[in-house]
């Protein structure tokens, strides 16, 4: 039951980012709703019993690709969601 | 609105199938096929407690030779496209970088060893608890983006991460085809004594293999992360 609740909060949490990364405006706050999506997958694998994926996933969805999509923009700055 | 109809429609579509495909997955701790078969033999065969690594780096190990050089080429193509703009930078309209705070600094002074031990206790310990090769390379990678967050002047030696990278992929490929010579096929990992379950050294050649992903994985990535992050 406790283990229920969680997966729903950790689904809600999920789907919110997915969409806040969607409709976002700002391209940094989409880049960081993705890595925020990342992380709750991650712990969702971990208590789905995966650590392997979920190690996988924190360090690479979470952390490095986040800070990969930031170097892009950071290269590409100034083009904030002009001609989409 | 009849495209917003049609994409619906096309929505529905898919989670009808997917539902469809959901409603017949059995209860875990119900495994048959091809994943019993892994979970039997895995342990008896290969030494190796962590079922994962035996599927990955031994049983289906040619997908992570596949999935290496997938990442080696993009590690490849990145410094193609930006390594060499990396380099004419010195004009005088290039925005100078802000120096990194001091709780940054001493920061990243502080763990970026620890993560780098860190990282490498990963993919030693492939084989006996969760974690791997990639895993423990993109943890070493982190603490080189570490590095450049607190030093943004600072430089990779490009040689020793060359010389490393070429070894650990060689390497890997030469101990798959040693497999094929002297076990029984390619990237078996039977070529060394599969030791006592548990222990470090056990499990064949599954540690040394995990030891060249690792290094493959995080000097690639670092790479990757100076090319994009490294001063402009």
């Amino acid at each position: 039951m406790m283990t229920m609740v969680l997966f729903i909060v950790i689904g809600l949490v999920m789907l919110l980012a997915a969409l806040l990364a969607v409709h976002s405006k700002k391209l940094l706050s989409a880049v960081i709703a993705v890595g925020v999506m990342s992380l709750f997958v991650s712990i969702l694998f971990l208590l789905l019993g995966a650590p392997d994926v979920a190690m996988t996933e924190a360090a690479i969805g979470a952390g490095l690709s986040t800070v990969i999509f930031l170097f892009a923009l950071s290269r590409t700055a100034g083009k904030d969601a002009e001609d989409d | 609105m009849i495209k917003r109809i049609i994409v619906l429609g096309a929505l529905a579509f898919f989670l009808f199938l997917f539902l469809s495909r959901v409603a017949g997955i059995d209860t875990p701790g119900m495994l048959h096929g091809v994943g019993a078969g892994y979970l039997d033999r895995s342990v008896a065969e290969l030494n190796s407690p962590n079922v994962v690594t035996a599927v990955v780096v031994t049983y289906r190990g040619i997908d992570t030779l596949g999935e290496v050089s997938v990442l080696f080429l993009a590690a490849a193509a990145i410094s193609m496209l930006l390594g060499s703009t990396v380099r004419k930078s010195g004009d005088g309209d290039v925005k100078e970088r802000r120096a990194a705070s001091e709780i940054l600094m001493t920061g990243a002074d502080v763990l970026a060893p620890v993560i780098v031990f860190f990282g490498v206790y990963i993919f030693l310990n492939g084989h006996l608890t969760p974690g791997g090769g990639f895993q423990g390379g993109a943890v070493v990678a982190s603490a080189v983006l570490l590095l450049f967050l607190a030093y943004p002047h600072y430089r990779l030696r490009h040689g020793v991460l060359t010389v490393l990278e070429s070894i650990s992929g060689t390497g890997y490929v030469v101990i798959a085809v040693l497999g094929l010579v002297l076990a029984s096929g390619f990237l078996d990992s039977r070529l060394l004594p599969l030791g006592v379950t548990g222990r470090m050294l056990s499990a064949g050649t599954i540690p040394l293999i995990y030891t060249v992903i690792g290094l493959k994985v995080g000097t690639e990535l670092a790479g990757i992360i100076e090319n994009l992050g490294g001063e402009r």
